[in-house]
């Protein structure tokens, strides 16, 4: 059983359609990789998965229970806000020490409890945001482009935590990046957005298919990267 | 000892500035400073209307003010920056409240002590006022602490979370508006959004999290709030601007702390 259904969303904002049939299933034990260009719709996507973002139509069911861990895109700390990393993964719920100081082990971020948020460096504060996230033992874990502000070596590391997380929790997580070529070594299944779910499956099946490559310019048969316009959906081009 | 109205002041102040401490603080990072400001200037209409219907000031001030929080957070993200709802609601009711105050004719009324406060003539009734309105803002704020945070921190956090950040925001604008209606009496409609952003931003540079700042603006409030009432009865100076004028000076020395801080330890550039 899916942790998390989707079936048929519209998503959208002032009546503009941004994603429109959407289905989508989340099952435990996968890292799904939710890829696309700029303005495609990921971000929305998750927000609506999480609830804060109500669906235009459609509906999401989720597995009674679900705890959910979120690791927005952008989160600004106002200065005027004192918040010790101790103190922010304490939100909403207190938890013993050696609980915070092992999340934030797993998260890559062993020396930060002390530390004021506001002086965290962009990458530092995608840890300590990944560490509040899985504190609370998620079912799904998602992540909205969380290895942003690391560089290479620091992505490669990040997803190879992720992968560890994912196996210590037993969770799924769904994933936004734009590294595509990282996170296709890590992700299970892959799902690609422009106005719609144009295609998915497991990485390699899905690297192989031209929705793919013109969606990112890649090696497209006509030798331009695509710019805009429909994508054929390809129903059937699920994972076996 | 109630019967002294020096210590009536006394208790007066420290009500309000214990429940002035919390909410002053979400003030001061949900950078909504001019919200206090705008309930403030709504009570004026408050003022009126209670004086037209002679019902308890109090009663007049806690309905306006409510209407005027509830009005502007169903109104806020529809196509008006809140800056603009606020200002527009703000003055229009401070307005409409003087120019209904002009109306009651017969009734002598001290503008003055309604713009700046009367703490001195503050009664055991309004006392116990007071004192009610801060308890119930005080329970409000520590059963909604940790989802007030989350909504501070990120609307989407508190989402996942199971947070409601409209639900949450209207609670923060309520118990504002309860606060509002519980000093005017003390500090009066102009002076009210300063008893909460002078002490919570002096207790910034004091603070490492959130529930320390909450404490340290309760602190700094009260010692504002007592010296302030001394100096007023020394140097015989209206009491509500003078227990601002302490508040400002504590900001000021708390800002002097966090100046002669960092040119001591030089914070690493981030």
């Amino acid at each position: 059983m899916a942790l998390i259904a989707a079936r048929n969303l519209t998503i959208g904002f002032a009546g503009q359609p941004l994603l429109e049939q959407v289905n989508l299933d989340i099952r435990r034990g996968e890292i799904l990789a939710l890829l696309g260009p700029n303005g495609s719709g990921k971000t929305s996507l998750l927000r609506t998965l999480i609830g804060a973002l109500p669906p235009s139509s459609g509906c999401i069911s989720r597995q009674s229970g679900l705890v959910t861990g979120y690791v927005p895109q952008r989160l600004h700390i106002d200065e005027t806000l004192p918040m010790t990393v101790n103190r922010f993964l304490q939100l909403p719920n207190r938890h013993p020490r050696e609980k915070l100081q092992q999340a934030l082990d797993q998260a890559g971020a062993p020396a930060l409890g002390a530390r004021q948020l506001s002086t965290l460096s962009g990458g530092q504060f995608q840890r300590v945001l990944l560490a509040r996230a899985i504190l609370e033992k998620p079912d799904l874990l998602l992540l909205d482009e969380a290895s942003q502000g690391l560089d290479y070596a620091g992505i490669r590391q990040f997803y190879r935590q992720l992968e560890q997380i994912q196996q210590a929790l037993d969770c799924a997580i769904v994933i936004v990046s734009h590294d595509l070529n990282l996170v296709m070594q890590s992700a299970t299944r892959v799902a690609c957005l422009s106005g719609t779910i144009v295609c998915q499956g497991s990485p390699d099946t899905v690297a192989g298919m031209a929705e793919y490559q013109s969606l990112f310019g890649l090696d497209s048969p006509s030798g331009h990267p695509a710019t805009a316009g429909v994508y054929p959906i390809h129903p059937n081009c699920r994972e076996a | 000892m109630l019967d002294d109205f020096m210590i009536r002041a006394a208790l007066a102040g420290l009500g309000v500035a214990l429940a002035a401490a919390p909410l002053g603080c979400f003030i001061v990072w949900r950078r909504m400073a001019y919200f206090g400001d705008a309930t403030a200037h709504a009570a004026m209409l408050g003022v009126a209307i209670s004086l037209a219907m002679s019902t308890s000031v109090f009663a007049g001030v806690l309905v306006v003010s409510l209407l005027m929080a509830l009005l502007v957070t169903l109104l806020s993200g529809r196509g008006y920056a809140m800056d603009t709802l606020l200002g527009v609601m703000a003055h229009s009711a401070l307005a409409f409240g003087l120019v209904a105050v002009s109306f009651l004719s017969g009734i002598r009324i001290d503008l003055m002590a309604y713009l700046f406060g009367d703490i001195l003539s503050v009664g055991k009734a309004d006392l116990a006022i007071i004192w009610g309105g801060t308890a119930l803002v005080l329970i409000l704020m520590a059963w909604r602490w940790s989802a007030l945070l989350m909504s501070t921190l990120n609307p989407d956090l508190a989402h996942a979370g199971g947070v409601s950040p409209k639900r949450e925001q209207l609670v923060l604008t309520l118990a504002l508006a309860l606060m509002v209606a519980v000093a005017i009496k003390v500090v009066g409609v102009l002076l009210i959004a300063s008893m909460l952003i002078l002490p919570a931003a002096a207790a910034r540079p004091l603070s490492r999290t959130p529930e320390v700042m909450a404490v340290m603006a309760a602190v700094i409030g009260s010692v504002a709030s007592l010296s302030g009432l001394r100096a007023s009865y020394i140097m015989d100076t209206p009491t509500g601007p003078t227990i601002v004028c302490a508040a400002a000076i504590l900001f000021a020395l708390s800002s002097l702390f966090r100046a002669l801080r960092h040119t001591s330890t030089e914070t690493p550039a981030h």
